[in-house]
Formats: structure tokens, C-alpha cells, sequence
């Protein structure tokens, strides 16, 4: 252990004769050393040549593996540098110092060497505060920003943090701080000066400080349902923005782009209605052990995806394709009615083939089927193409009346909303307790007129309020 | 023997956080052992990064004992398309983890045993551990030929690996951490660990395969639970502490604040996929398409997990130019993941002409793509 310390102070010694072995546990020495370093360099940016430092077991080599950092970057004390490997173990180095990163000396995969510079720091004195700022504050108080011993324990903060704990007239004994070694960082000063004030903090993680307001202005705390703290104007309030965050757009992302932008192109009617589904409910509770016995699992979309194939089999154009030019329009015969899922990704629509042959359990089966796939992120692109006609079952997040968009090339698309207990007026005059779920419909105006998804959707409404009706159409 | 606690009762950790110092009078000299009550890699991964960034190791050492539900491990350098079968691992639900410390793949199961040593960055030293793991197991099982490699691993029968090491130091703390097989699945184990992924060109660490063995395979009655007692007994006696697990629960914030934001950091794509080192794909494709094969050169380079640069060669007006250059295009800047691939294949194709037979052949297209992630 001693050894290597004085291997360390021996490399620094011809950089700066004041500086202190880096492995140097007490921080308060070192803070003090910093200080002295600061005001005796007062307005150059000193290069000081960072050498990797012994990582131990006698290795004196290393692969670098990642800079964190790049030339032209700042870095703060303890700010992460890069990550070099040695023989199965990954080593995180940490910048010593506060500054401007001038020099990489390594490219990635390069072998770097112990004791050889890694990086060229140019150590930086003025931030926006003079360093005759640092000499001028009274020693006892400056104490108290760069160093709390408290029952033993020490405060750590990087120069930038004392200085924002210094213009804001925070103790830093009385942050808690939350970074490595319970390091006090911006955030935790930005917290406690919050509390103080009553100022809601933006939830950014990166907050930015704004030059203070002038003292004249007071800032009135936000109103609080506690009455217990008394809100104090401060004269210096602190204005907080987050940072905007800009990233490409790519992938699934990008394609959603380009099928949004084309659907659009497709002049949309809306038609919308109200069902009640108070018997299909209380069936569905009868079918669903059957169901289970089976080891399906039974929700209302088999019977709201079989109920639509029996109404295309009465209009067939909602179920057909426009071509591009707009100049045939092609009745397709298979149901491949599709089921808009929402994942990680964001939405996809498997489709269940050929609904038209299929029995309500079988659609129930292969939803399952789809299901899982689709939360593992396994659909096959046999799943995923040569839908027809698509349901939204948006209800199950939320909602009543939804406006879908139709996917091309199909030329319909129904949303279907929550299924809410509601009172109704029954034959006789009286109030009795409906299941009524509502359903927007979006078709293509081009090729369908209002008359014929009223009709289809009077027919599949009607399916659904008395499911008895669908065994006389079953095929 | 054992003697088990919850860490809610023992104030130990939280007092370990809050005031380093302070606590030292309460807890006996420079010792503590912990186990996870999960069997979730990212969780107890969140756990290691967690006793690594806010505890202090000064004066004190920590062993935590860990076992994880079936998932591969890759180390913090590598590349997962490399090292493994990730196609077989996502259909048996096998998780796919990348760990903060350096070396090679491994697989976990129930019947692997993880061991992590916790010290200061000075007292960073990986022999005495597996020594240490060694004498315990020598302890219990006397018959049994264990020695420690230089490479730091432990062999059985002088043949046989049983464990893989691997460190992370940081500033001012290091953990060594080791596998240790007891009753593992081999057979998953191998054929996970074997890729089927070819024409990858990388500069990630690759891994150096063995040939395994489980303890088990030598003394049929050694259980997991045994080897992890034997070796808490060997610490708690080395490091003269009482021989005392602390139980540890890594969804608890109270406890461990912030690790729940370490845990969705380890899972996140960004981390277990996008820390790949840049590499590149040189394959061919061999399509069956109507009795007949069709072969396509494929050249891919991907950063950060996606791809950066995308040349397919297909067979002249096998697919409409501007169609193929369509797809082409979508595939740059998306992640390498057959998922993404196949959903913005498809979503793209509704914008395209309505040609069956052009359909199947961009599917056909896109499914082969697939099979190179």
C-alpha cells in the first residue's frame, strides 16, 4: 500500500509541487491543497498530463475498452474518464481533477500503460467566479462550504457544488447527499433549496441554474395544504429549465412515420354508436370456465372479432383494398381481422387469419397465441401481414369514443371503449343497470358511404346485444 | 450454524449508508455477509452496483451470496451475438444480462452459486478469495481435486471448470465475483453458450470456452445450500466476524435506496445490447423460395446496437430497386433486433404496392434478416 502511494506522488511531483497524493483519504487536505493550487493559478488553464494509475495484482498494461469522455469535454472531479480491461477485470477510471479534457491518449482497444499519461486535463481555475472571490471569503465560512466534519463525517463535493452552495447560503452539513460516497451533488442543493422556498422543482434530472434574479424581487411560495411551514421570500430565487432532449428517429418508428402519413391521405368518415352488451357479459361468465378448462383464456374480443366477420359476409366492401391509383377496388375473401396490440415498441396489429372458418374458440385460442408473442416481442411477419379489417380494443386502457385511423391498404378500422355499468330504460319504462361499451367506427369515404357502415354496424350491434342471434348466421 | 436475519431488523446497512464512521462500534471488525432473497440476474446485479457505489469498504469487507432463475451473463466488453444463442434463448425465456465487470460468458441456473467479494480498492485481491473458496470446499467435501489457475479459475479433477471469475474496480472500491458450479444444466448450458451467428467480425473480449462440471457429478449429496454455508463459515472465520447471513431484499428501497434505477438500468436495451463494441456482419443469406435458392450477400455494421451501415445483394428485379432500397433504408439506424426488424418490415409494407407475391418475397426477405439476430 505504501508503496504504490509514493509511486503516485513521484509521477505528480514534477507537475505541481503543491498537489497531494491522489490516494490521500483525507479530503480535506486536499480540498485545502486545491484551493491554494486555484489562487497561485490564477488565469492560465494548466495542461496537467492524468496517468493511469496502478490497478493492482501487478498488472502493468490495460485494453481501453470505452471513453466516456471526449477532447474538448468538461469534467468534474470523480466524473468517470473511461473504462479499461485487464485480464477479466474492468476498471472505471475517475478524472482527479476539475476541467477541460484536451488529449485522449488512447484509442479504443489500444493498450494503455501504467504510469503513462491517459489523458491531458487542462485544469481550470475561472468558472465564472474569480478566484479572487475564493481568497476574499472569510475562512470560517468558506470552511463551512468546502468541508463539513460532522460526527465524524465527511462532506464531499466537487468545486462547482461548493460554489452553488455558496451563492445560495446553503450549509453543505445540512444536505444530504446522494451521489457515490455520499457526494453532494447539484441536485441534492437544487432539493434542499427547493424545500426551502416551496419552489416545485421540474421533474428534468438535469437542471440548469439560471444567473439569480436581482435582490429586489421576492418569489411567493407555492401555496401548501400543510400550513406548518410558513413560505419565506427569498431574495435570490433561483430559476430552473430543463434541458431538451433531441434524438433521431428510426426504426419501427420511422416506418410508423410513413404508414401515418399515408393513412391520412384517406379521406376518414367517422360513425359511432353505443352497445349493450348486458347479455354477452353474463354469457361470457358461463363460457369462460369452459374456456379455461380448455387452457384458453376468454375475453370479449373473440366474440366482438367473430360478430364483425359475420357482418363482412353481408358487406363485403369493408373488407376489400383500394389500390393505389384508386382504380380497382379488390373484395378480399379471407377475414384476416387484426387486433391492434399495444407493447414496448409501441402499437402492432397481428391479424387472425380466415375469422370466416373459424369458431369463437378458435379466434380466442389464437388471440391467446398472439398475445404472448406479442409480449415476448415474437410476432412472425406472417402474424404481422395480410390484415383486412383491424379492432382497436383502446377500452381496455381507457375511453368511450375514440377517432381510429384505418390502415392501409384496409378501408375500415373500429375503436372500441370501456365497457362502463350505466342505467338504462328498458320496454317497460324502468331503469335497469346496462353494460354499455361504445364503439367508433373510421371508414374509408372513397369506396364506403355512410349508409353501409351504419348498416354493418346496426348488424354487428345486434349480434352482440343478443348473442343467441349469431347461432342462426353461424357458419 | 447459520444464523438468518432480515436487513430491515438489523439496522447494519442503513447505518452503513448514512453514517459510515458512526457505525463501526456496532458492528463486530471488518466483516459482513450478505444473501439475496431474488433469483432475478438484474436485480442482483442492481444489488453488486448498489454495495459498490455507497458503501463504504474502507474498513470493512462484504461477501454477498447470490443464485439467479436461468440467464446467460455476458461480460462488460462483450458481444452477446458472439458468445451466445440468443434465437434459443428467447424461446426458452432465457434472460440475457451484461454485468459491469470484465472476462467472459456464463450461464446461470439454480444450480450455480455466485460469490461476490466486496473491498477496498487496496485490498482488491482475487487469489485469496478462491483460495479461500477452495479450503471451504476441501472442508466439506475432503476427496475432492479443486485448484485454483492462474487464469483464476477453479478446477475439478484438474480438467473440469467449475467456476469463472471476474472484477470491477472503481475509485475507491473492487469486487471480484466467481460462479461456482454445483448442479447446473449442463446441457443448456452448452447449447446456449454456443452461437449460431456467423461472418461477425468484432474487437469485443471473447470468451474462452471450457469443458464444465458440476460439484454435484462428484458427491451427490452436496446441495447449493451446503456449499453456500461452507463457504459464509470460511469467510465469517477469516475475517474473524460472527457466522451471521444478513438476507437481503433488492426490490427494497427503503433499504437500498435508488436500486430499483439500477435495476431498470441493467435491463434496459440500452445497456445489455447497446453497449456492444462496433462490429460488423459478413454473411449470405440462402433463401428457399419456390424450389429454388436464392443466395444474398449481406453486409452489416452495427454501433451501439444498431445498424449504422446496411448493403443486402439481391438478385437483379428479385424485388422492385426502389422497394429493396426502401427496405434498406428503414433498416439503418434501427436497433439489431429481429422484433424491431420484423415490426417495421411489415408496418413498411402497408405502404407499398398491394403485391402478393411481392409480400412474400419482402417477408421471406425480412424473416432471413431476422436470423442473423
Amino acid at each position: 500500500v505504501c508503496i504504490h502511494r509514493v509511486r503516485s506522488c513521484s509521477s505528480i511531483r514534477f507537475i505541481k509541487s503543491k498537489y497531494v497524493c491522489v490516494f490521500d483519504k483525507s479530503a480535506l487536505k486536499f480540498s485545502h491543497q486545491q484551493r491554494l493550487f486555484r489562487t497561485s493559478a490564477v488565469s492560465c488553464g494548466q495542461i496537467v498530463q492524468f496517468k493511469l494509475s496502478d490497478i493492482g495484482e501487478g498488472i502493468i498494461e490495460v485494453t481501453v475498452k470505452e471513453w466516456y469522455v471526449k477532447e474538448g469535454d468538461s469534467v468534474s472531479q470523480f466524473d468517470s474518464i473511461c473504462e479499461v480491461q485487464s485480464d477479466k477485470a474492468s476498471v472505471t477510471i475517475t478524472s482527479r481533477y476539475d476541467g477541460i479534457i484536451r488529449k485522449l491518449h488512447y484509442n479504443v482497444d489500444e493498450i494503455a500503460y501504467v504510469g503513462k499519461p491517459l489523458v491531458d486535463i487542462e485544469t481550470d481555475a475561472s468558472k465564472g467566479v474569480a478566484s479572487e472571490d475564493v481568497v476574499e471569503t472569510p475562512p470560517m465560512s468558506h470552511e463551512e462550504h468546502t468541508h463539513q466534519e460532522i460526527k465524524g463525517h465527511k462532506t464531499l463535493a466537487t468545486p462547482a457544488v461548493r460554489r452553488l452552495a455558496m451563492e445560495n447560503n446553503v450549509k453543505l452539513s445540512e444536505v444530504v447527499g446522494t451521489g457515490k460516497d455520499n457526494r453532494i451533488l447539484k441536485e441534492d442543493i437544487l432539493n434542499y433549496l427547493a424545500k426551502q422556498t416551496g419552489a416545485i422543482l421540474p421533474p428534468s434530472p438535469k437542471a440548469e441554474i439560471i444567473p439569480p434574479l436581482p435582490k429586489s424581487e421576492t418569489v411567493p411560495a407555492a401555496p401548501k395544504d400543510k400550513a406548518h411551514k410558513i413560505p419565506v421570500p427569498v431574495s435570490r430565487p433561483i430559476v430552473f429549465s430543463g434541458k431538451d432532449k433531441t434524438e433521431p428517429i428510426t426504426g419501427f418508428h420511422k416506418a410508423m412515420v410513413k404508414t401515418m402519413s399515408a393513412a391520412l391521405k384517406i379521406p376518414h368518415f367517422g360513425y359511432c354508436d353505443e352497445i349493450d352488451l348486458t347479455q354477452l357479459v353474463q354469457l361470457r361468465e358461463e363460457l369462460k370456465p369452459l374456456a379455461q378448462l380448455r387452457g384458453v383464456k376468454l375475453s370479449f374480443m373473440p366474440f366482438f372479432i367473430k360478430a364483425a366477420s359475420l357482418g363482412l359476409l353481408q358487406y363485403p366492401i369493408l373488407n376489400a383494398s383500394l389500390d393505389e391509383s384508386c382504380q380497382n377496388v379488390t373484395y378480399k375473401a379471407s377475414h384476416n381481422i387484426g387486433v391492434a396490440m399495444d407493447t414496448e415498441q409501441g402499437l402492432i396489429v397481428p391479424n387472425v387469419k380466415n375469422v370466416q372458418v373459424c369458431s369463437v374458440f378458435e379466434i380466442a385460442s389464437e388471440l391467446n397465441r398472439l398475445q404472448s408473442l406479442g409480449s415476448a416481442g415474437q410476432l412472425g411477419t406472417n402474424d404481422l401481414t395480410g390484415g383486412t379489417f383491424t379492432l382497436s380494443n383502446i377500452g381496455t386502457i381507457g375511453g368511450t369514443y375514440a377517432k381510429p385511423v384505418i390502415l392501409p391498404p384496409e378501408v375500415a378500422i373500429g375503436a372500441l371503449g370501456k365497457i362502463q355499468l350505466l342505467p338504462r330504460f328498458n320496454g317497460k319504462g324502468e331503469v335497469f343497470k346496462a353494460q354499455i361499451m361504445n364503439v367508433s367506427w373510421s371508414a374509408d369515404h372513397r369506396i364506403i358511404d355512410g349508409a353501409t357502415m351504419a348498416r354493418f354496424s346496426n348488424l354487428w350491434k345486434s349480434y352482440l346485444e343478443n348473442p343467441a342471434s349469431m347461432l342462426l348466421d353461424l357458419k | 450454524m447459520v444464523l438468518w436475519s432480515s436487513l430491515k431488523s438489523c439496522l447494519q446497512l442503513s447505518c452503513i449508508l448514512k453514517t459510515p464512521k458512526a457505525d463501526f462500534r456496532s458492528t463486530t471488525s471488518g466483516g459482513l455477509i450478505i444473501q439475496s432473497i431474488s433469483n432475478d440476474i438484474y436485480q442482483n446485479l442492481a444489488v453488486e452496483d448498489w454495495i459498490h457505489d455507497h458503501m463504504n469498504l474502507e474498513n470493512r469487507q462484504v461477501l454477498f451470496l447470490w443464485r439467479n432463475s436461468p440467464a446467460v451473463v455476458i461480460g462488460r466488453h462483450q458481444n452477446p451475438w458472439q458468445e451466445c444463442n440468443l434465437r434459443l434463448m428467447r424461446q426458452k425465456n432465457i434472460k440475457l444480462a451484461r454485468r459491469r465487470s470484465g472476462g467472459g460468458t456464463v450461464y446461470h441456473d439454480l444450480g450455480n452459486i455466485n460469490l461476490t467479494f466486496f473491498t477496498a480498492r487496496k485490498k482488491y485481491e482475487r487469489m485469496e478469495n478462491l483460495k479461500l473458496i477452495v479450503k471451504a470446499l476441501k472442508a466439506l467435501c475432503p476427496q475432492l481435486d479443486v485448484h485454483v489457475t492462474d487464469r483464476y479459475d477453479i478446477l475439478l479433477d484438474r480438467q473440469f471448470k467449475i467456476s469463472g471469475t471476474a472484477a470491477k474496480l472503481g475509485r475507491t472500491t473492487a469486487y471480484h465475483h466467481c460462479t461456482l458450479l454445483c448442479n447446473a444444466d449442463k446441457f443448456v448450458l452448452s447449447s446456449v453458450l454456443k452461437t449460431p451467428y456467423k461472418g461477425i467480425k468484432s474487437n469485443a473480449t471473447p470468451s474462452v470456452p471450457a469443458s464444465v462440471k458440476n460439484l454435484f457429478e462428484e458427491d451427490p449429496s452436496l446441495t447449493c445450500e451446503m456449499l453456500l454455508d461452507a463457504i459464509a463459515e470460511e469467510y465469517a472465520t477469516q475475517h474473524q466476524i460472527d457466522h451471521h447471513i444478513t438476507l437481503v431484499n433488492p426490490a427494497d428501497e427503503t433499504v437500498l435506496p435508488g436500486i430499483s434505477n439500477k435495476t431498470k438500468e441493467l435491463q434496459a436495451w440500452e445497456w445489455v445490447y447497446g453497449k456492444t463494441p462496433k462490429f460488423s456482419v459478413s454473411t449470405c443469406l440462402n433463401m428457399v423460395y419456390k424450389d429454388s435458392v436464392i443466395d444474398v450477400k449481406v453486409d452489416l455494421d452495427v454501433k451501439h446496437g444498431r445498424i449504422e451501415v446496411c448493403n443486402i445483394d439481391l438478385p437483379e428485379q428479385w424485388l422492385p430497386p426502389a422497394l429493396c432500397s426502401k427496405l434498406v433504408n428503414s433498416f439503418t439506424g434501427s436497433k439489431f433486433c429481429p422484433n424491431e426488424i420484423t415490426t417495421l418490415a411489415t408496418t413498411l409494407l402497408r405502404v407499398c404496392p398491394q403485391d402478393d407475391e411481392m409480400h412474400s418475397r419482402w417477408n421471406l426477405l425480412c424473416e432471413n434478416m431476422t436470423r442473423l439476430m
